[in-house]
């Protein structure tokens, strides 16, 4: 019972952290720091996933979206050297526009929440080996959708070393 | 519960002390090596043979000026080797160092957790690794720390991937994710090394370059860049930066003998031990083979010289890759041919 409650208490302070610092990322001015805090909010989503017995999703979303998307972030935001003199100026109306799309979608999340069933995330039942269980599903059931997004990213590789190309022969 | 609790605690501490200890005397061990290489003395003053001299090294890292740079990020600038230290600390909880204890009625695994995906939280760690060193070389506020930032994270994030394909190869013949089965399943000599021997040699170079030795030393290649990202760094955060390197190469070496070279295990042991000195045997064999890797880090930085830029970059992205893509081709063709997959 005791470690039940202390679950439910890193669950929700982990929450809490990811919010916050996802928050943060929008609201400080450094665009160095805003790349920090948002590894801070993966790392605070990480351990939800470790939580929910979810390990390989959560050792993924470090070793990919921390340790090589957020470091390549950095590292273009190093390179362009952003400040304050450099930040463009945006048109009002733009930022009008910004606004209403913005709350748009929270409307919409807002109203799926509401609707769906008060399903509150259980973690996975802890039964024998979780990678296996997890790579059967992924090669039977959804073998299809796996492949179909794997082709997707093999598109956007060639896409990228297209684009990265100085002069297409 | 206590006393779970009280054992695997009081296993971090051991292993925490003996990684600090080993990093302590691979600093020792490095200017040996290199004095023996250029048929010189190396350290000698300091005890017998200068067996002393990291003490007297520590003592001088904590006793010089610390200055930080005003223009610099403060926090920021004390954060980057904070986060090298402390990555560079908490993999050692994943690899086995032994088998078990067996004292009283239960069995004391030498390990501190084995969880069923150990080979990624290693790859998850060194990811992360390549922060520290972004972050210090750009609070320092400085072009060349920049540089050396720069060219350690492009670096450590191109060979990491050849690293995952080496891996992936290797779980395809052992099976499991698990550094403990691995370890437990390369009884006497079936170490994977003789399964998996190009993708050994696409893992031993990519850890050359993961924890920035020669011949890729790039990001603090002092010709070119002063010091690289710790240029602006004094007193124990330098300390902690060239400490965290020590570290590494340690948890490297481990992490090597673990997954390609047996682990715990040698051949013909089970004969002559059985029970709980077998157990100690295995973590003295282990320890043998991490020292052995530790000299052999040593050995190529005092006999090849530093790559340029661009051919390391080659090397990572035009023969590395396709090479660990072909070794698991040729894996998974073996695996077929033999009736292992059908």
């Amino acid at each position: 019972m005791m470690q039940d409650s202390i679950q439910k208490f890193t669950f929700l302070a982990l929450g809490f952290f990811a919010v916050l610092s996802g928050l943060m990322v929008v609201f400080t001015k450094n665009p160095v720091h805003s790349v920090l805090y948002l590894v801070l909010t993966f790392f605070a989503i990480t351990g939800e996933y470790i939580l929910l017995n979810a390990q390989f999703i959560a050792i993924v979303n470090v070793i990919v979206y921390a340790g090589a998307i957020m470091v390549l972030f950095l590292f273009v935001i190093m390179l362009l050297n952003l400040n304050k003199e450099t930040e463009p100026h945006k048109n009002p109306y733009l930022k009008f526009a910004a606004v209403i799309t913005s709350g748009l979608l929270l409307l919409v999340i807002v109203g799926s929440l509401k609707a769906a069933d008060k399903a509150i995330a259980t973690p996975y039942p802890n039964t024998g080996d979780i990678m296996q269980s997890l790579a059967k599903v992924l090669f039977t059931q959804f073998l299809v959708p796996f492949e179909v997004s794997a082709v997707l990213f093999l598109a956007a590789m060639v896409g990228a070393v297209m684009l990265g190309k100085k002069e297409i022969k | 519960m206590m006393s779970f609790l009280l054992y695997k605690a009081l296993l971090v501490i051991i292993i925490f002390v003996i990684s600090l200890v080993m990093a302590m005397y691979s600093t020792y061990g490095e200017r040996k090596v290199a004095a023996f290489m250029q048929d010189r003395l190396g350290p000698n003053r300091a005890g017998p043979i200068g067996i002393l001299q990291p003490l007297a090294d520590g003592v001088k890292m904590f006793m010089k000026e610390e200055i930080i740079p005003n223009v610099s990020n403060k926090f920021l600038f004390v954060l980057g080797p904070s986060v090298a230290m402390f990555t560079s600390c908490i993999t050692g909880a994943v690899i086995p160092w032994g088998t078990s204890l067996h004292i009283g009625n239960t069995y004391y695994p030498l390990q501190v957790t084995d969880i069923n995906i150990g080979i990624l939280y290693i790859m998850a760690v060194t990811s992360i690794g390549v922060y520290g060193i972004m972050i210090g070389g750009w609070a320092s506020n400085n072009k060349y720390s920049l540089m050396g930032a720069l060219r350690a994270s492009s670096q450590m994030i191109s060979y990491e991937i050849a690293m995952g394909l080496a891996i992936i190869a290797l779980v395809m013949h052992t099976g499991t994710l698990s550094l403990g089965k691995i370890a437990a399943m390369q009884t006497s000599w079936h170490w994977n090394v003789i399964y998996q021997p190009l993708g050994f040699l696409i893992f031993l170079i990519c850890a050359f370059a993961e924890t920035n030795r020669t011949p890729f030393d790039l990001p603090e290649s002092d010709s070119e860049l002063i010091g690289g990202y710790h240029t602006e760094y004094s007193s124990m955060k330098l300390g902690f930066y060239l400490f965290a390197e020590y570290i590494n190469m340690f948890i490297s070496s481990a992490v090597i003998s673990t997954i390609y070279f047996g682990g715990y295990h040698m051949p013909f042991v089970g004969h002559i031990a059985s029970g709980n000195f077998l157990a100690i045997l295995g973590v003295i064999f282990l320890f043998a083979k991490i020292i052995f890797f530790i000299f052999f880090f040593m050995w190529v930085r005092w006999t090849l010289p530093r790559f340029r830029y661009d051919q390391l970059m080659n090397l990572g992205w035009k023969v590395l890759i396709p090479l660990s893509i072909f070794n698991i081709g040729l894996t998974g063709f073996l695996m077929w041919a033999t009736g292992r997959i059908h």
